[in-house]
């Protein structure tokens, strides 16, 4: 066999084993979590309209702008391709009710990105995750601001007679959460009807954060999420089961309790943060039902309804000891470790 | 019988078409054959020929005293051309002995193995090792200590890398071989039954062999994941047994020996045949893609150009597979006895371009395939601190470097390479394996 025209010649190219590797990198990841998120987002505009296209712009440019700057000013190279800062920013604005002003929007990407994930050493290191200490930084700043989530004319609450609402004029502060706890405090009184909230949360909610709009769309992200196995299913079924179970023996209404507030949104795009949740399994369930547990202890008992953003923080405090307690087990020793 | 999978594990994309249905064809006889003096795990052979020698097909030519090694045996009839230093696959240096093949060969006639001796020292003198790659002289393995009953030996067909299909090959062609090399192993060693364990995606494999299974010998089909043929794994995927920790695989009553290495027993037992060639599928981006059966010591380039010789796009070049297998810089590099591939890939197909920084994003990815159930992101945060202690705490020296965590990572952390710098730091410092 003689060779006919010359080969291709190969220049080999080394490098260690393995050679090959699973397609799915870490901007697919933060991509696939926009694109779960996404809808709830348009959906958000859609019937919010300027006000949250403001707010999304400034936490996200904000978010972005920060980790650049930071890499830029701290001579690391630049990682905005990884797509966790856009991730940040969209779940910060999420998290934020509509009416929240654009310079809150930029301090809060700032605190969030520079804060809680730079300072600590960038992607990968910080122990809170950024998004929730960028929204914790703006509540415990401006309280009152972030209180008002007035919705826009012909939203719901202007049909029911709530004269005080926890301290606040029936104008401000009437998230659906406040008046279901005002009605709670004074014995039902108002005569809320918890189960004529649940179409409006899951379909067309304008009274809370921006990313409360639709619980439906943010289930049928996370689901996506969970399907496409970007997030771990325990989290979510912890975190939402231990608020339903818990709803539930408290006496309230389970489902409204689980759609109300930030519990969807936390549970399936907060708490799934990889960085700032367990490493195990079973370490993700307790974590997800700890979640469950302080949100729903610090709604009924404590000062503010909306707890999810500080239960999820309490519980990123908590990761290193649940990963410590729960380290895998080698192939062939028997005890955990030596 | 209780039956567990092993734990973690990937499912990569096998691309074991281009071959898996191609008979196994020999390759030509190459202008000059390099036979290396260490072509096994173990102390090396010292040459027993000098330039100018005529050697005959399977006459040694290289042996040594030592309990852990393999002698080398002339592939064809010729005159040593010379003794010299060579590189191998892995980067090191050898000796080898460089032949001059005669212009006629008869391949089917060998100078056989003399009958003289028990049935483990003609496998040691037939100069088998583990031909799935491992190397690991098969002799020894005959040998477990004595306070150890071998109960099961486990034939690995399990061919988990991608790309190779040249274990597969052996179990559709030569069914009745692989059982009588598992049987003449089982008798060798007093265990009462034989596994071979076959992965699911090899259904004509299983197949073949099952007309000659019974009596002792069950074909079991395991589902295919990545990398079930790793000793250790499929011991746990056999039996639900691990191998305890520093203890020999015969702890837990099981002998492991891949499939294509059963045949080469077979053959040294039976017909006294020395080892001198081996399937070695070469595939990816090659104009012929095939399983050829190589003399020992032909040149890697000279496969290439027996199967047409690469195809454009061309860009690395892997001897063995592409999870364990290692990239050559030199494509002269002569086939071994470990040899079970030469891949192919082009500079797309090879691990994707790294994401910026590479920082681990606690995804526990890799603590989830790591099928020694290890924390590689940790041992690769301490190796990148050279932290050994804390790598020695992590169990760094358990891994099997089977390259799952590197796989699965997604922001490319080159786990496997720093595991790697921390074993060979604690091993250099006499941590205890
Ligand atoms: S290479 Fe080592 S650490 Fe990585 S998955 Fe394999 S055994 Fe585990
Ligand atoms: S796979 Fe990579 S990013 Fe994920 S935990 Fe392991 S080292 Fe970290």
């Amino acid at each position: 066999m003689s060779p006919k025209t010359p080969a291709p010649a190969v220049r080999p190219h080394v490098a260690p084993s393995p050679h090959i590797a699973a397609k799915e990198n870490v901007t697919h990841i933060m991509l696939w979590v926009v694109a779960a998120l996404a809808p709830t987002a348009i959906w958000g505009v859609w019937n919010m309209g300027l006000v949250a296209v403001v707010l999304l712009v400034s936490c996200i440019g904000s978010s972005m702008a920060t980790e650049w700057v930071w890499n830029r000013l701290a001579g690391r190279p630049q990682s905005l391709i990884d797509g966790s800062a856009l991730v940040t920013g969209l779940l910060l604005a999420l998290a934020l009710p509509p009416r929240t002003p654009w310079w809150m929007g930029v301090a809060g990407g700032i605190v969030a990105i520079g804060l809680a994930k730079m300072l600590f050493g960038g992607l990968g290191w910080n122990l809170f995750n950024p998004a929730l200490v960028g929204r914790a930084f703006l509540s415990v700043s401006w309280m009152g601001v972030l209180a008002d989530v007035r919705p826009f004319p012909g939203g719901w609450y202007e049909a029911l007679d709530v004269p005080a609402v926890a301290g606040h004029d029936a104008i401000t502060g009437a998230t659906r959460l406040a008046i279901a706890s005002a009605d709670r405090a004074a014995g039902g009184a108002y005569g809320v009807d918890l189960a004529d909230h649940y179409a409006p949360l899951l379909l067309r909610n304008l009274e809370g954060s921006l990313g409360e709009v639709s619980g439906l769309l943010l289930i049928a992200g996370g689901v996506l999420l969970i399907a496409k196995r970007i997030i771990d299913w325990r989290i979510p079924a912890g975190y939402i089961g231990t608020v339903a179970l818990l709803s539930w023996a408290f006496g309230s209404d389970p489902i409204f309790n689980v759609l109300a507030g930030g519990v969807l949104l936390g549970a399936f795009f907060m708490a799934t943060d990889y960085v700032t949740s367990p490493m195990t399994p079973t370490g993700r369930l307790i974590f997800g039902c700890g979640c469950g547990l302080f949100n729903v202890v610090a709604r009924f008992f404590g000062p503010m309804p909306e707890a999810t953003t500080f239960a999820i923080l309490f519980m990123n405090g908590l990761v290193p000891l649940i990963d410590r307690g729960l380290r895998p087990r080698t192939y062939g020793w028997v005890s955990r470790r030596g | 019988m209780s039956r567990r999978a092993f734990r973690g594990g990937i499912h990569p994309p096998d691309r074991k078409d281009a071959t898996s249905g191609l008979a196994i064809e020999r390759a030509p006889v190459p202008p000059s054959l390099t036979v290396p003096m260490s072509q096994h795990l173990g102390a090396p052979c010292a040459p027993l020929v000098a330039r100018g020698d005529r050697v005959r097909r399977g006459q040694v030519i290289g042996d040594v005293e030592a309990m852990v090694s393999a002698p080398v045996h002339s592939p064809v009839d010729g005159e040593v051309a010379e003794v010299t230093d060579v590189l191998l696959a892995s980067g090191t240096r050898v000796l080898a002995v460089r032949i001059t093949p005669d212009e006629v060969q008869d391949l089917d006639r060998f100078e056989p193995l003399a009958a003289a001796g028990d049935e483990r020292a003609r496998v040691r003198a037939s100069g088998v090792v583990g031909l799935g790659g491992a190397a690991f002289p098969s002799a020894v393995k005959l040998s477990p200590p004595k306070d150890m009953a071998v109960t099961t030996v486990i034939l690995n067909g399990c061919e988990c890398e991608p790309f190779l299909t040249c274990d597969h090959r052996a179990m559709v062609e030569s069914p009745a071989r692989v059982v009588a090399g598992g049987r003449a192993i089982a008798g060798i060693v007093g265990a009462g039954r034989v596994v071979v364990g076959v992965e699911a995606n090899k259904p004509d494999a299983a197949e073949a062999l099952r007309a000659y299974a019974g009596d002792g010998v069950e074909v079991l089909v395991l589902p295919t994941r990545y990398p079930q043929g790793a000793e250790k794994q499929l011991i746990q995927a056999v039996l639900g047994a691990e191998v305890p920790h520093g203890k020999l695989p015969a702890a837990t009553g099981a002998l492991v020996h891949n499939v294509s290495t059963a045949v080469a027993i077979a053959d040294a037992l039976e017909h006294g045949r020395p080892l001198m060639e081996r399937v070695v599928t070469v595939t990816g981006r090659v104009e012929r893609p095939g399983n050829y059966l190589a003399l020992l010591g032909t040149p890697v380039s000279a496969l290439i150009e027996h199967a047409g010789g690469v195809t454009a796009g061309a860009g690395r070049v892997i001897a063995g597979g592409p999870m364990t297998g290692m990239a050559l810089a030199d494509l002269d590099v002569p086939v071994v006895k470990g040899t079970s591939g030469v891949v192919v890939l082009s500079a797309e197909e090879t691990a994707p371009a790294v994401i910026g920084d590479q920082p681990c994003i606690r995804c526990s990815r890799c603590s989830q395939a790591c099928p020694m159930g290890l924390e590689p992101f940790a041992l690769g945060i301490y190796a990148n601190r050279s932290d050994w202690e804390a790598t020695e705490r992590y169990h760094a020296l358990d891994c099997i470097e089977c390259g799952c965590c590197s796989f699965v990572c997604p922001t490319r952390r080159p786990l496997v390479q720093l595991i790697r710098r921390a074993k060979q730091s604690l091993l250099e410092r006499g941590a205890p394996l």
